[in-house]
């Protein structure tokens, strides 16, 4: 009986705590940088395209939600022709975003993406590509890579030497 | 016709204002359950959420008014209209203030009694007709749940029927000029509450409709307005039973003169339906059995000691 008196006014005393509702449209939720959400094309800090086409991503996509096209520009540069991801589909996992070897895929903090239209929710590569470099800033995949595709010349790159004079015997 | 005139028109004034406070006692539980629970409740249709319940309206008038093949059909469509009418019913014999009240019957305290007895009937049926075996064992611990609290609330009222020597309200109202019965009758009190709590079904003794078990008990296949007569019917139950406690136990519409009576009538019961949402908000729901065994082995014998005390000091006081 005692126990019961107390529950009632317990209960009767959360009337003065803080609310916990976020009263939405208004004051919006705090969602952490890594908080997986709508997916991104980034760019690096020459502000080209991150993507290299390489399907990782759509073959890790568990839902089959992202499709492309890969091509190449005049300096062997892979690019992607198109890049489409429906979000109808998609389940936002974040594998997409770990298959990928260029950190070009990333999901950001951002889920307000509802639409009256179900084909709006197709998001095409304009869409999808930021003017960021999104969570890893500095990294520059062509700058790193093996390849001379118009960013840097041969052996130019970061933690690159010089290519060897194979027909020079000094050191 | 210059008699019944004024009687015609209190009824109607009468059923108007009863409706609507049962309807805004939807709006106010929420709102209030969300106090107690860290949340804000209904807040968006109108000032303060208000709105809410023309919204629920409407969309009860819009919904499928559905009767199952299997059903019933005349009980399935009579059951809901019971228990309004007989919650509605009972309203008839409470004195609001001195002069504002329909009937006032020399056997008014039985004639509630016998009225909220009668509701169990729309249970019963609506479970019955519903055809469903979930309906049925709703209507089924329903039944058996107003029978058995029936008996302690009658029991429980008879000692301020003793203090004041009549069944009429306006009676024992005036009686408490000198103290009101809380303070002789406190167990008469706590009794009259867990029964009427039991009475009205609501939580923690909801368990003709207990969700978690009966998926909605009595009214699972009710659907539309006949659901909402259900609902109007529960929460004209709650302003019954909050405006009967007022008037048997705390003076009804005595108090200090700053006020008028009906205004502290309508404060004291609003009190007591604030106090029947914070049981809801804090208390668990018992087994079935646990609340039958609760209230033949407790509630009785404690109803029935208390009336044999109160019978023996009247019979002192009296010599």
């Amino acid at each position: 009986m005692i126990s019961i008196l107390r529950t009632i006014g317990l209960t009767f005393l959360h009337m003065f705590r803080k609310r916990e509702t976020i009263q939405y449209p208004e004051e919006k939720v705090v969602l952490h940088p890594r908080w997986r959400g709508r997916i991104v094309l980034t760019r690096d800090p020459d502000m080209g395209e991150r993507c290299v086409g390489c399907y990782l991503c759509a073959a890790a996509c568990p839902v089959d939600c992202i499709s492309l096209q890969a091509t190449e520009d005049e300096n062997g540069r892979r690019y992607p022709e198109f890049f489409r991801i429906n979000f109808s589909r998609c389940i936002f996992c974040g594998y997409c975003e770990e298959a990928c070897p260029t950190y070009a895929i990333q999901l950001i903090p951002d889920f307000e993406m509802a639409e009256y239209n179900r084909q709006n929710l197709v998001y095409e590569k304009e869409d999808l590509l930021i003017n960021s470099e999104g969570k890893y800033p500095g990294y520059n995949y062509y700058k790193v890579a093996g390849l001379a595709a118009g960013i840097k010349a041969k052996g130019e790159g970061d933690n690159e030497d010089p290519p060897v004079d194979i027909h020079s015997l000094l050191p | 016709m210059s008699i019944i005139l004024p009687y015609l028109l209190m009824i109607v004034v009468l059923l108007f204002t009863l409706t609507t406070i049962a309807a805004w006692l939807i709006w106010l539980e929420r709102r209030m359950l969300a106090l107690w629970q860290d949340r804000y409740g209904p807040n968006r249709a109108g000032p303060f959420g208000l709105l809410i319940v023309v919204a629920d309206t409407i969309k009860l008038f819009f919904k499928e008014d559905w009767i199952p093949p299997f059903a019933d059909k005349t009980i399935f469509v009579i059951a809901p209209t019971l228990i309004g009418a007989t919650v509605l019913m009972s309203f008839v014999i409470i004195p609001y203030a001195p002069g504002i009240l329909i009937a006032d019957l020399s056997i008014g305290l039985l004639f509630f009694l016998a009225m909220s007895s009668l509701g169990v009937y729309s249970i019963v049926l609506g479970g019955w007709a519903s055809n469903n075996k979930y309906s049925l064992l709703g209507a089924l611990r329903g039944a058996s749940q107003m029978i058995s609290y029936e008996v302690f609330m009658g029991l429980s009222l008879m000692g301020v029927v003793m203090l004041s020597g009549s069944f009429r309200l306006t009676d024992i109202v005036l009686a408490q000029k000198g103290g009101w019965f809380i303070i002789t009758q406190p167990v008469g009190f706590v009794i009259f509450m867990i029964a009427g709590i039991a009475e009205t079904h609501r939580l923690p003794f909801d368990i003709p409709e207990a969700e978690s078990e009966l998926v909605a008990g009595f009214h699972s296949e009710y659907s539309g307005m006949k659901f909402g007569m259900f609902f109007i019917g529960e929460y004209l139950g709650i302003t019954l039973i909050s405006a009967m406690a007022v008037t048997l136990f705390f003076g009804g519409w005595l108090g200090p003169a700053f006020l008028p009576p009906l205004i502290w009538f309508a404060l004291k019961t609003f009190i007591f339906i604030l106090f029947f949402i914070l049981l809801r908000a804090s208390l668990p729901r018992p087994r079935y059995d646990q609340l039958m065994e609760y209230g033949w082995k407790v509630l009785l014998p404690v109803a029935l000691l208390n009336l044999l005390i109160t019978g023996g000091i009247v019979l002192m006081m009296n010599k």
